[in-house]
Order: structure tokens, then sequence, then C-alpha cells
């Protein structure tokens, strides 16, 4: 089984240590890789995570990527939009998210791209960033790692706050791990810089510093641990057991 | 007592210009019938309050929008709004572009008649480059904390799409999630309500229906009876997202005129029946996500 570990696993198994810590909170994965992260955090790290099925409720366990048999009921609890908003403005809550750009100070970007009153590109909107951002802690997961991404200067429009503005949280700001297709980081680096923690099989230093728009911290030129045993018969058979996570890096 | 309207009656009742809260999240129960309904309207000018979806898009295509207060547009499952997308990059529209929690805030704040509510949210963000009328507030604790002093979003209108109602604007929503349909109808001066059914007081199942009436009667203006009214959003129980009409209204906003002619300027009936009718429409199943 382990000769054919994926790169989309390599990730899942990397991000899910993200929740390892955080006790009894709400864990949500925004996007393929980390809700299936989230979910293997729950089955392995921290059985005490609370997670959603998506929409409106609280389940005991993850509920699995794709189609799912109308039999699947794990329902725990409540979790409407409006209470998402009560939990996460007291804190008790880690989000792991993709925004479309990143910089130096880990602010974040989902609103636009360029020129704030006739954006080149429109997106979302900034959603919950400015809130989640300064009430609890937040990872990410990037899968295209570039300087598109990874700007130089700060990110074109701020969503989420970044180190730079930290003192402003009431302690509550961390960005805990940033997983993308290259490697393992954190902004644990000097005076909060972004720091390699480790590097996936095949992919280089030059790779990441090729890719990343600013000064990077290399505190450490290991290698990605390779998911468990058991970490790959979760991902594979409980928690997408179709598949649906190749999709991401089309292996 | 007898609040039912026609669609017409409530489009009379509005004016370019005015404020308008919609409720309902994404591409999830929006009242997308008196949506229409403006759309085919010479109403301009209008400020939008929404969790947005196709309501805000829609709206967009039709340039009846002066100004968007938002947190997100989105067709969830799509997750960028075409026609919003085109408003923005063209420069077509102002924004005041918010974070969710903040909407909310801002609707509480209008629902319990304060002048705001204080946050910390939008620290540290671009949020405030951007809407400089944002202003702080300093904690008058020992803390003395600076923080954001989110103003009420007062509405002229809010337009909502629920389950059920009766006559009365006793009205139920029955879906998992009421979403801030509440702070929208309590921080309106007038709420008009879309309904999938018109029932009597007696079928709104007593005790136990009572749970899903999320709103006093006292707040709603009036009801107009449209079943399948949230077409092409989704109506938790009854029907999911049309997610084949999503994708045609979507990729209409290359060109919207042929998307115009099969869609718009039709009655509600018109419409149902040019998307499918209604039994296809009931068929639609609940998404999972």
């Amino acid at each position: 089984m382990s000769d054919s570990i994926s790169l989309a696993e390599i990730c899942i198994s990397a991000a899910s240590k993200a929740w390892k810590d955080d006790g009894e909170i709400l864990a949500t994965g925004i996007g393929l890789i980390p809700r299936i992260a989230a979910g293997l955090a729950k089955l392995t790290q921290n059985p005490d995570l609370m997670m959603t099925d998506g929409e409106t409720y609280l389940i005991s366990e993850p509920a699995p990527m794709g189609k799912r048999d109308v039999s699947y009921d794990q329902v725990e609890g409540y979790m409407s939009y409006s209470r998402v908003f009560d939990n996460l403005w007291g804190g008790k809550r880690h989000a792991m998210v993709t925004p479309t750009q990143i910089d130096c100070f880990g602010q974040t970007n989902i609103s636009a791209i360029g020129d704030y009153t006739s954006p080149k590109v429109q997106l979302l909107g900034v959603r919950g960033f400015p809130g989640n951002f300064i009430n609890h802690k937040n990872s990410i997961f990037i899968p295209n790692h570039s300087v598109k991404t990874f700007v130089n200067g700060e990110v074109d429009m701020v969503s989420g706050m970044g180190y730079k503005n930290k003192q402003l949280s009431n302690g509550k700001f961390e960005i805990k791990v940033v997983v993308t297709n290259l490697g393992v980081f954190d902004f644990n680096g000097t005076d909060n810089s972004l720091q390699l923690l480790s590097l996936h099989p095949g992919a280089s230093v030059d790779d990441v510093k090729l890719n990343t728009g600013f000064e990077i911290s290399i505190s450490s030129e290991t290698i990605t641990p390779m998911p468990s045993e058991e970490e790959l018969i979760l991902i594979r058979e409980v928690l997408d057991p179709q598949g649906i996570r190749n999709s991401i890096f089309g292996e | 007592m007898d609040k039912v309207l026609t669609h017409d009656a409530v489009i009379n009742d509005l004016s370019s210009g005015m404020t308008i809260g919609i409720g309902g999240w994404g591409a999830r129960r929006k009242p997308m019938s008196l949506i229409r309904a403006i759309c085919q309207s010479d109403l301009k000018d209008l400020t939008l309050v929404s969790y947005g979806g196709p309501d805000v898009g829609l709206l967009c295509a039709h340039k009846k929008v002066k100004k968007l207060i938002f947190g997100f547009v989105s067709l969830d499952m799509i997750p960028l709004e075409a026609h919003f997308r085109v408003s923005r990059q063209n420069n077509e529209i102002e924004v005041m572009e918010l974070d969710e929690g903040m909407v909310q805030w801002g609707l509480r704040a209008a629902a319990m008649d304060l002048p705001f509510l204080p946050t910390r949210v939008g620290l540290g963000t671009d949020v405030l480059t951007h809407n400089p009328e944002l202003k702080f507030v300093t904690s008058p604790y020992s803390d003395e904390e600076n923080l954001v002093a989110m103003p009420a979003l007062n509405l002229d209108v809010a337009l909502l799409h629920v389950n059920k109602s009766d006559e009365k604007g006793n009205t139920q929503i029955v879906g998992p999630d009421p979403f801030f349909d509440e702070l929208f109808a309590r921080a309106a001066t007038k709420t008009f309500i879309s309904s999938e059914e018109l029932v009597s007081t007696q079928e709104l199942g007593g005790k136990e229906g009572a749970i899903f009436n999320r709103f006093e009667r006292s707040l709603v203006t009036g009801v107009v009876h449209s079943a399948f009214g949230a077409h092409p959003t989704s109506c938790a129980p009854n029907y999911g997202f049309d997610m084949k009409h999503l994708k045609e209204y979507s990729d209409a906003a290359k060109s919207f005129e042929e998307y115009s002619s099969k869609y718009m300027n039709k009655t509600h009936e018109e419409y149902i029946d040019s998307v499918g009718g209604s039994e296809a429409i009931k068929n639609i199943p609940l998404p999972q996500f």
C-alpha cells in the first residue's frame, strides 16, 4: 500500500496534525484537502474535536466525501450559521482555509485581485476571514505554491489579518500551520516570518524559494513524514472512499 | 387580518433608491420570484444588503443596484457569482464589503434600535481601508480597548422566502438553517414575505409548528403565495438547488439576452413552466455538502 502514496495523502496527513492540541473545539476544514484532514484529525489526533456535516448539524463521525448513503446519520448537535458566528466570536474554533493570496505577514486575501475599485478579478468577498483570523486559530492549505499565491509585498485586499497586527486580537491570532504542494511551514521564524518545517518528497529548498515572493526562513530540510498505515486506511476507506482527493493535484 | 398580496402589489410598495435587505444565504432560500419582479419593474438605484447569491447577481445584471453591502456573493456549488463579478470588475456598483459577522452585527444593531455595536472584527484588515465611514469606539472600562463601531444597517424593506405562512403573516422556516432572516425582518421598516405554502393558522401545526416560527407576525407587512418561489435556489426541505439552471444562469454573464428571453418578463407561473414545471422542481434532490 505505502509504495503508491499520493501527494494529496501526504498533505492530508501533514495537515491533520494542525488540530492535535486543540482540545474540544470546532474544527472546520474548508475545501477538499482541509476537510479530509479535519476528519483524519478527529479519527486519529484529537477525538474530542467537533465538526459539522458541511451544512447545519454537528456530527459524531466525520462525513465521508462525495455522495453519501442516505443512511449516514451521525448527528450529535446543531450548528446553524448564526451559531457558528457565536462560536467563532468566542474563539472555540480552528479553521483550515485556502486563500487566493498570502503575504509575509500571514495576511490573506479572498476578496479581489488588483485595483479595488474595479478589480482585475473579483473573488468571493472577505466572507468570514476578518472575524475568523482575529478571533481564533487558523491554518492554511495552498495547492499551488507560487509567487502568485505567496506574494511579494502585501496581499491586494487584506481579508484575514496577519502577524503585523497581532496585538489587536486580544491574544487569539495564530496561524498554526501552512501546508502546500511543496512542504509544511509555520510563521514561527524570526519576527514571525514564514519558515520551512519540512519538504514533501521531490520538492527542494530552491523550489520553495523560487515560488515564494518573499524571504523565507529555512529551519529544516527534513522530508515530510509519510502517512502511517492507519492514516492511509482511514483516508482511503473511511473519509474519501471515492478518491476525490486525487483530483486536487490531478493524480 | 389579511396580509396576502400579489407580486405586483409588493413592487408597488417599493421605490427607487430604497435600501433592501434580502434573506437566505448564497444559493439557499432566496425570495427569487420577488427579485425577478423587481428586475421587471422600473425600480432602480437600490442599495442591497445580502448574504449574496443569484439575488444579487440577477439585480446586477438588470442594472438595479447602486450599492451593495455584503460579505460574499456565491452560488455555493459554483463558488463565484458571474453577474456580480462583471458589475464589480466594470466598476458599475458601489460596495460596502464587510465580514459576514459584521453584517449580522449591523442588522442586529438596527434590530435593537442602536446606532452601532462594538466588535474587534475588521481590525487589521482592508475592510477598514475601503470603508472609511466605519468609526471606532474606545471601551469606557479599564481595558480601554479600541473597537470597531459597526453601524446599524437600517433597511427600508426586507424580502424573505419562507416555507409556510398564514394570511396574518405567521411564518415558518422549517429548513434546518433559518440563516439571518429574523434579523433582516427586525432591521426593516417593512418586511414582505414570499411563501411556498399559504395555509390556515390551524394548519401551521400548533406548538410543534411554532418552534419554526422565527419572528413574530407584527414584523410582517405582506405575504405573497409563491410556490417554488426560491427557484433556482434551494428551499429545504421542499427542493434543492437547480444546478443545471444555475449553470445556465452563470454562463449567461457572457451574454444575457438568451437567458433573459427564456426566463425573464414572465408571471411567476409562466416562469415555473419555463424552467420545467413544478413537478420537476419538486424532484430536485436536496444538496449534500
